[in-house]
């Protein structure tokens, strides 16, 4: 009995806490926290030359992030990411539910087909799309060969490189950040519940919007902002579905760093993103309160 | 040796079908690959006689590494970049190890006001007479020179020829028309884009005011949705594939496809077109730069220079080498071309950050027009 408080007291055990700590904080400091400090100190820097740049403290790369042009494209980014974002919490709401609700058998099955394409690499995956999409591509092929059979004329739908790519490609990568957080939210929901509202006269509908929506909320908003938060930053999915008209926050950024070698300015733009997932995170608890409040 | 062969092996591939790989293209949409590779190439160390070569994707002879290596006992390790600003963004922090690296011309003068390049024993380079005259002292790199050249390439357009009612020998089926809309794709490379934009409008590539620019950029904003996508150098692969009949293109490239489909040609309009070069340097820092040195002499060399040319498809600046070619290949108008397109292009001059920083700004309005 008198071991129980020794075991379970980390101020006793300082240097344990330390060693298993040590290596994860070594570890993010490393190669998370000084890397991105260096990128943050170059927004605030200058070139010099074509191959350095001088930390001279000024604003001038966030007075040029701060530009109408630049804005706009954020706030477009923002717009794209948010549909993509309501899109997938409309498709993955219902498969969430789907798996809870489907045999213990089954859900491991429907799990790993959430899971299995996002054990491939992005590249590939996005290459694929490609192959689906593209004016010769899977669909339209697809298409063409029944309108050929049905005797109608066919003119091949045009969707990749325009910005539907673009959502669409977002919408699959990001599929699983949303159904997953939802899944375990439904998983841990007392089923009594439901079936304390059906009995009591509640229909089917009001039933999921008045219990089980409410009880999944914590996992609608996790999954709100796991979608939210990568969509914004894309790079991929803009670059290579998308069209003249598709292009996203980070491939200004990317050119910045590459093509225009501007990396003070690519900075200042890098942490306007990071700022403003910032601002996201910020307002989570917000939303959460929402969330239950309903 | 796992570098070398890889480096061979992919000389190889792009001769066979489906691996229509531009040297530009592959790459740069494998960048993380990229990496790993250099870093596997730089990592071992031996006391073999070795040179780090690090040089653009299918941008060597079949045999070429393998007849150095016969020659000289010296083994070429090669790593490769997809873009010259990852080439340069890369040596920008310090040279990692590289020998010999393959920068364009405009990168050429960009190194050297950066300091980043050696100045060449010419002495040991006697290959260097092989140069054609024209090649022989060019603008890019007035003396002491730091580069000598490899390839020369001309953007132009690559076309289906079953598509296009006639061949489209003018800027204005890219920038300026209705008539193939939703067919083009562009460059994304911004200096190109809005230089040859300015040519179009009858400046010079080398004359782009402010102004001529905001020109330029109204133009192509109005242009945009005749347009399909700015591609990053796959340009060739796009029409090939069938996504779109007309690209702003590399000569090289789309040769590169036209041995896969007959169907596809390219022409230099006829306003004019910018040339570029790639040239073989030795940044600083380079650890056997006498090694180099020969390297690079060999690369010079008339049968080689052949090998290499026949194998990649890229006009070559080697008057000697170009005299060893077959007359057919020697004469294909699309790896060498003529007429008046090629007469009016000049070559692409570097005139500071400011206005490179001015074509992307424009390029970034455009796309979010």
């Amino acid at each position: 009995m008198s071991a129980a408080p020794r075991e379970t007291s980390w101020s006793g055990q300082k240097g344990a806490f330390l060693a298993l700590l040590g290596p994860p904080l070594g570890w993010f400091l490393l190669f998370f926290a000084a890397p991105l400090a260096v990128v943050w100190a170059y927004s605030f820097g200058t070139n010099v030359g074509a191959a350095e740049i001088a930390i001279s403290g000024t604003f001038a790369n966030y007075a040029r992030a701060l530009e109408p042009l630049y804005l706009g494209i954020l706030a477009k980014s923002v717009g794209i990411a948010a549909l993509a974002t309501l899109i997938c919490l409309l498709l993955g709401f219902p498969v969430a539910l789907a798996i809870s609700f489907a045999a213990p058998q089954a859900r491991i099955w429907l799990l790993i087909g959430i899971m299995l394409p996002f054990w491939t690499n992005l590249l590939i995956r996005t290459y694929a799309l490609i192959a689906v999409l593209r004016d010769e591509g899977l669909v339209n092929t697809a298409l063409a060969s029944l309108a050929d059979a049905l005797g109608l004329p066919f003119a091949p739908l045009r969707m990749i490189n325009t910005n539907v790519a673009v959502i669409v490609g977002l919408v699959y990568v990001h599929l699983p950040f949303m159904v997953l957080p939802i899944y375990a939210a439904l998983d841990r929901m007392d089923r009594t519940l439901i079936e304390a509202s059906l009995d009591l006269g509640a229909g089917h509908l009001r039933t999921m919007f008045a219990i089980v929506i409410p009880l999944a909320a914590p996992g609608i908003a996790a999954g709100l902002l796991l979608t939210l938060v990568p969509a914004l930053g894309s790079y991929l999915a803009p670059d290579l579905l998308g069209g003249p008209n598709s292009q996203m926050i980070a491939n200004v950024i990317e050119r910045q760093f590459k093509r225009a070698n501007d990396w003070p300015f690519g900075a200042a733009l890098s942490f306007m993103l990071v700022y403003l997932t910032f601002l996201i995170l910020a307002l989570r608890p917000l939303l959460a309160r929402k969330g239950a409040g309903a | 040796m796992a570098m070398h062969a890889n480096g061979i092996e992919c000389g190889t591939r792009s001769g066979r079908r489906g691996t229509r790989i531009g040297r530009r293209s592959f790459l740069s949409a494998m960048g993380l690959s990229a990496i790993g590779l250099s870093l596997a190439g730089c990592g071992r160390r031996s006391d073999a006689e070795r040179l780090n070569f690090y040089t653009w994707d299918t941008y060597i002879g079949e045999t070429t590494l393998a007849d150095f290596r016969a020659a000289t006992g010296i083994e070429v390790r090669a790593s490769y970049f997809a873009t010259n600003d990852e080439l340069f963004a890369k040596l920008k922090a310090g040279n990692p190890g590289y020998d010999v690296i393959v920068p364009s011309n405009e990168f050429v003068t960009r190194m050297v006001e950066a300091n980043m390049l050696l100045p060449l024993d010419l002495a040991a380079i006697p290959n260097l007479a092989n140069i054609l005259p024209e090649f022989a002292e060019p603008p890019y790199d007035p003396p002491p020179r730091h580069s000598v050249p490899y390839t020369w390439l001309v953007l132009g357009i690559g076309y289906r020829k079953s598509r296009v009612v006639e061949p489209p020998d003018s800027w204005k089926w890219l920038f300026d028309s209705e008539l193939y809309r939703g067919r083009i794709a562009l460059t994304s490379e911004s200096a190109d884009l809005i230089r040859l934009g300015a040519k179009y409008l009858g400046h010079s590539l080398n004359a782009v005011s402010p102004e001529i620019a905001r020109q330029v950029e109204q133009m192509l904003a109005r242009q945009k949705p005749a347009i399909k996508r700015f591609h990053d150098d796959d340009g060739q692969d796009m029409l090939l594939a069938g996504d779109v009949d007309l690209v702003l293109e590399t000569n090289g490239d789309i040769a590169q496809v036209m041995r896969e489909d007959p169907d596809i040609d390219f022409v230099v309009p006829r306003e004019g077109s910018l040339l570029n070069a790639d040239t073989l340097c030795i940044p600083k820092g380079a650890p056997r730069p006498e090694l180099a040195h020969r390297f690079i002499n060999f690369l010079l060399d008339a049968e080689a220079g052949r090998h290499i040319a026949e194998t990649i498809l890229y006009p070559t600046p080697n008057g000697a080498a170009k005299a060893l070619m077959p007359p057919e290949f020697a004469a294909n108008p699309v790896i060498f071309p003529t007429g008046v397109g090629m007469e009016r292009s000049e070559w692409g001059t570097w005139q500071g950050p400011e206005q490179q920083r001015m074509f992307e700004e424009a390029v970034t309005r455009i796309r979010a027009a």
